[in-house]
């Protein structure tokens, strides 16, 4: 199939950017997204052009490094898929796709499609784990945990720290993000000790690295490659109130 | 947002609940609007209590507005740049116009306490007959009063929808299936605010209420 | 053919102690001298990597009090490809109380790995398993459990006990998590220096001990040296020597190549591990494969069309004119043969021309039975996230058409030779993970290399790196150094003579062809002959590499052509070694097949008494031959004996 896409270039982080125009002919409708970029990149290079940077890495959804909105949809058009999962066979012949950056003052555009997440691991940093120093544990056996709650952790732990969630937000907010992190965590017995002073120190780093304040728009949720969902965003904000008033 | 949003909210429903008195009779309706005047006496002088609800409401909106600007600002900081494709609405439409929604709204209740509390605005400025003002207002030649404030209900409505859900979920709704539920009480209400809202000034126009 | 290598001395590994193997490690840690807690402020690690090895050191010797400072070139640790992992991991807790013990893991390990690794490592691997899970569990790392709230267990991989502990089919990304979390809260508590979206291109060596790495910052392409009393290595694999692999895209071998350029030995590089059960390719476009997960062959039945050059859909292939050839081979064990089995099994159907798909590179694996046996929601509730994937990847429903499988490079057992306390031959610099070659031998069993990764990050590595900067801190490494200037002056040129060369071929279209060289040659089935001939392509490969290559822009920038071009330089030199290495083994051992040695009925031949031993490879030159010294092994407790699963 033969496409044109129009892809958001910025050479450096301090310089300005727009949107540039490529034909894409030939493509295998069982080419992945990025795939496609790929042989368009092979292409640039040998006319002399500069190849499209964009951030990839495991191409099977689960590294979360890919990070694009594609026709205004962060990862794409299609439901729980990142875009490195996400195939041509989707797009019809002739089609424009428009293919942008995450975009979020948190998340500074590094090169053409490249944004700098470091945003989400100050969010951990500021409490997103529970303090375990190696060789301290007890018999994993030692606190049993009811399957129902291992599970819902499992599911808000499925979270890749893409950041889909933060470009959809039309306030930018990674809400989403700090909440799968509270639940998992939150869930699990091995969690309660640091369960209040997490909550209110990842929602002060969330504020300091200038992500937006939630307003329960659930964009996030629609995009999440994982299904991560909006409800967990509930049980961060129950955390938050019983915190405060704990403390 | 939530706790004033939902002060204001109760307020709606003590509102609407009187507006529908007209539906009882005029007299009805004079008499509930000078009895909101008397609440309170003789402990308190008479209008006191009015007073202290016009500021308690003020004091709401005030509150309400102060933390959705709070929101807007930081959402602004948050996402300087606009995608060059405009994004597909993929939640709700009422949680997208929410910022909007809430403007008009404001203009609306602006419009609403200059026509039917100060009279300044409205074609009758009767007092003591406050049916009379309000059966005036919404006259078959006035036709154009009873489609914006037709508008402006259902702009309350839809931030209704999207606020009554997202006030229960601020205040920790956490489940997939209280979700559900909460996103169906918010439409229940807000349908049921917007049809009491709507009733009064249709029933004026098409004659019903006379 | 010793044209191609020369033979040096046999190595010992003089770590490892000796006497009965239950308390080896006991008697190593209780051995390793120890770092007063109030010197360890003043002692720096750097350590490479952040998946579930380097990612669990740097957490550890951080909350033990050294300094550390940690590099990846991802945006963020946790992005390793440790993530990727779906299996589980094994662990000797005996928790179904079903005959498991330390000694069945390791005697296990050691049979699966078909006598080509260490007992004492394997042993130590085995002991340490059970604190994993502990650890594991204690940081919140989400087990899937039974409703009791117990942890459940699952067997793997053809093992007769259930010792697998799993989450979900995300199992790799949970631990990475867990140890990443760890690693962020000691970064936030200013004991880790995390230096993301970094390379390690060169390793500084001073006064014969490794003492810091030339870095470049691949946002501003600027390089720096970065100096430490002890440098680890935690960067993992080199699958992506075959371009196509189920690694992630960015996985290199460069940081442990350059170390083997600065003379650490690099051990048994031709084995690696090839999992049958991957996506297929489906074009000239592919840039890598998808692993599903083997549990899909306790249901599906493999086959392939009896005739040549079928082109009917699966469909319309009667059940008479259909080949199932693992049953019909192997009839005791039948679709669930070991990984190498399945795999030399499904490219042989395919050299006769009876593969399906496009390029004739597929077999089915068909759920038509399971089905009518089962009926669809049963299998759905089995394997309905694995059906899934498929679809979104392939398009086709596997509910309906058989699902096309082909092998695919998955894991490398080699690595840079270490000893037992994880040293390399340079002192100072530890490989810990799948980036050494210690634990797996010559094949690696299901769910054993996050153990792996996990055992050196937690508890090897912590214990035994004190013996070595015991005798530090070392005196201070500066800038104006001569083996500084040197190891920035070798970075420097290299990237320039990168940028320098304004060829007519993109970096990607080396590394596919080098790909397909590795693949056919020295992929599930080596000869002589193919071997010998690959290492004259690979030659001229770099040749052409070397004078063709056109890498766009500068390297002061963000610049990922020149990231690539970099570790496929360094890939091509190391195939040449594996090419080397498989040429020299004249054996079938592990996942590898040598043409030349198998039985009369085509089953693999090993050679005990002429290749029981790890092959350690030392460096002369890009044009020297390498140089073989040999670590022979020994078996005191595990005797060698023939797989057979006829």
């Amino acid at each position: 199939m033969n496409i044109k896409v129009r892809v958001w270039r910025q050479s450096s982080a301090s310089s300005s950017g727009k949107m540039v125009s490529y034909d894409v002919k030939d493509i295998s409708p069982d080419a992945s997204f990025l795939e496609m970029i790929d042989v368009l990149n092979e292409t640039l290079i040998l006319s002399g052009d500069d190849p499209i940077a964009f951030d990839h890495d495991c191409r099977e959804g689960i590294c979360g490094a890919c990070s694009m909105v594609i026709n205004g949809v962060a990862h794409g058009p299609e439901k729980a898929t990142t875009t490195c999962q996400l195939h041509m066979r989707h797009f019809s012949d002739g089609d424009v796709i428009d293919v942008e950056p995450w975009r979020a003052a948190a998340f500074p555009v590094i090169k053409d499609l490249i944004v700098d997440r470091g945003a989400f691991d100050q969010i951990i940093q500021a409490g997103g784990y529970i303090s375990a120093p190696t060789g301290t544990a007890p018999d994993a056996h030692a606190a049993p945990v009811p399957k129902k709650d291992a599970d819902a952790a499992f599911e808000a732990a499925t979270c890749i720290g893409c950041g889909a969630c933060v470009a959809a937000c039309p306030n930018g907010s990674s809400m989403l993000f700090t909440a799968a992190k509270i639940t998992h965590l939150g869930l699990m017995p091995q969690g309660q000790p640091e369960r209040n002073s997490r909550v209110i120190d990842m929602l002060q780093a969330q504020d300091d690295a200038g992500f937006g304040g939630c307003t329960n728009m659930g964009e996030c949720a629609e995009v999440c490659p994982k299904g991560i969902p909006l409800s967990l965003i509930g049980r961060l904000n129950s955390d938050y109130r019983k915190a405060l008033s704990k403390s | 947002m939530a706790a004033s949003g939902i002060v204001l909210v109760g307020f709606l429903f003590a509102h609407a609940a009187g507006n529908l008195k007209i539906f009882i009779g005029n007299e009805d309706f004079d008499h509930y609007a000078h009895w909101l005047r008397t609440i309170g006496t003789p402990l308190l002088p008479d209008v006191w209590f009015l007073w202290i609800m016009r500021i308690g409401l003020l004091v709401a909106i005030f509150a309400h507005i102060w933390s959705a600007t709070v929101l807007t600002v930081r959402a602004k900081k948050a996402r300087p740049v606009k995608y060059a494709h405009r994004p597909k609405v993929q939640g709700s439409y009422a949680a997208r116009t929410m910022r909007w929604g809430g403007v008009i709204v404001l203009l609306f209740i602006i419009y609403h306490i200059l026509d039917l509390t100060t009279h300044t605005l409205n074609p009758v400025k009767d007092s003591a007959n406050p049916h009379a003002n309000v059966i005036g207002d919404f006259a078959p030649e006035r036709w154009y009063v009873t489609a914006f404030y037709a508008i402006s209900v259902i702009a309350v409505g839809l931030h209704l929808r999207h606020g009554i859900f997202s006030a229960a979920r601020t205040l920790g709704q956490q489940t997939a299936k209280g979700q559900r539920r909460a996103q169906a009480i918010a439409l229940v209400l807000s349908v049921l605010l917007v049809v009491a809202y709507l009733s009064v000034p249709f029933a004026v126009t098409v004659g019903l209420v006379k | 053919m010793t044209d191609f290598w020369a033979e040096g001395e046999p190595i010992v590994d003089k770590a490892a102690p000796d006497g009965p193997v239950e308390t080896r490690w006991e008697r190593r840690k209780f051995n390793a001298k120890l770092v007063n807690p109030a010197n360890r402020r003043k002692l720096t690690v750097i350590i490479v990597g952040t998946g579930l090895a380097g990612g669990s050191a740097a957490a550890t010797l951080a909350e033990a009090g050294y300094h550390v400072k940690s590099y990846c070139y991802q945006d963020s640790p946790r992005r390793a490809h440790s993530i990727a992992a779906q299996g589980g991991i094994n662990a000797a807790k005996n928790y179904r109380n079903d005959g498991d013990s330390v000694y069945r893991l390791f005697y296990d390990t050691v049979k699966g790995g078909d006598f080509r690794a260490r007992e004492s490592n394997v042993y130590r691997l085995a002991q340490v398993s059970v604190n994993i899970i502990d650890q594991c569990v204690a940081q919140g790392v989400p087990f899937a459990r039974e409703y009791g709230g117990l942890l459940d267990n699952r067997s793997f991989g053809g093992t007769q006990v259930s010792r697998t502990f799993y989450a979900r089919g995300q199992t790799g990304q949970q631990l990475l998590l867990g140890a990443y979390q760890a690693l962020e809260r000691q970064i936030g508590l200013g004991n880790v220096e995390m230096n993301a979206r970094h390379e390690m291109l060169e390793v500084i060596i001073k006064d014969g001990k490794a003492r810091g790495i030339v870095v470049r910052d691949m946002v501003t392409g600027e390089i720096t040296t970065e100096f430490a009393d002890a440098v680890v290595l935690a960067s993992g694999g080199y699958g992506n020597v075959f371009f196509l692999s189920t690694n992630a895209k960015g996985c290199n071998v460069t940081a442990a190549w350059r170390a083997h350029r600065k003379g650490a030995l690099f051990a048994n590089p031709c084995y690696t591990q090839i999992h049958p059960t991957c996506i297929p390719e489906s074009g000239s476009h592919q840039s890598k494969l998808t692993l599903m997960s083997e549990s899909l062959r306790n249901d599906g039945r493999v086959w392939v069309p009896k005739a040549q050059k079928d082109t009917r859909k699966a469909a319309d292939i009667p059940e008479d004119e259909r080949d199932y050839y693992l049953e019909r081979i192997y009839p005791s064990f039948g679709n669930l043969v070991p990984r190498d089995i399945a795999s030399r099994a499904a490219k042989n159907v395919c050299d006769e021309g009876r593969g399906v798909g496009p390029g004739g590179l597929g077999v089915y694996l068909d759920f038509a039975d399971a089905i009518k046996r089962l009926g669809q929601p049963a299998v759905e509730a089995k394997y309905g996230n694995l059906f899934e994937m498929y679809q979104r990847i392939t398009g086709d429903d596997p509910y309906e058409t058989p699902m096309r499988i082909y092998p695919a490079v998955h894991y490398t057992m080699g690595g840079l030779w270490v000893d037992y306390d994880l040293q390399s031959t340079v002192p100072g610099l530890f490989v810990v993970g799948e980036a050494n070659f210690s634990d797996h031998g010559a094949n690696r069993l299901g769910a054993s290399a996050l153990m792996q990764g996990l055992a050196d990050g937690y508890f090897v590595l912590p214990n035994t790196i004190s013996n070595y900067l015991a005798a530090g801190p070392f005196p201070a490494v500066s800038e104006k150094d001569a083996e500084v200037v040197e190891a920035r002056k070798l970075v420097e040129d290299r990237i320039a003579k990168f940028l320098s060369i304004d060829g007519d071929r993109t970096v990607d279209s080396f590394h596919r062809e080098l790909g397909h060289i590795m693949w056919e040659y020295c992929g599930m089935e080596r000869t002589e002959e193919g071997l010998t001939k690959a290492i004259g392509l690979i030659r001229a490969l770099k040749e052409e590499f070397w004078t063709r290559v056109k890498v766009p822009g500068k390297g002061e920038e963000l610049n990922q052509n020149l990231e690539k071009a970099g570790r496929v330089a360094d890939f091509i030199e190391l195939g040449e070694l594996m090419c080397i290495d498989a040429l020299h083994r004249r054996e079938s051992c592990g996942g590898h097949f040598r043409g030349e040695s198998q039985t009369p009925d085509g089953e693999a031949l090993r050679h005990d008494d002429e290749f029981s031993y790890a092959a350690a490879w030392e460096y002369f030159g890009a044009d020297g031959k390498p140089t073989l010294h040999k670590e022979d092994l020994n078996f005191e407790y595990v005797h060698p004996s023939t797989r057979s699963y006829k």
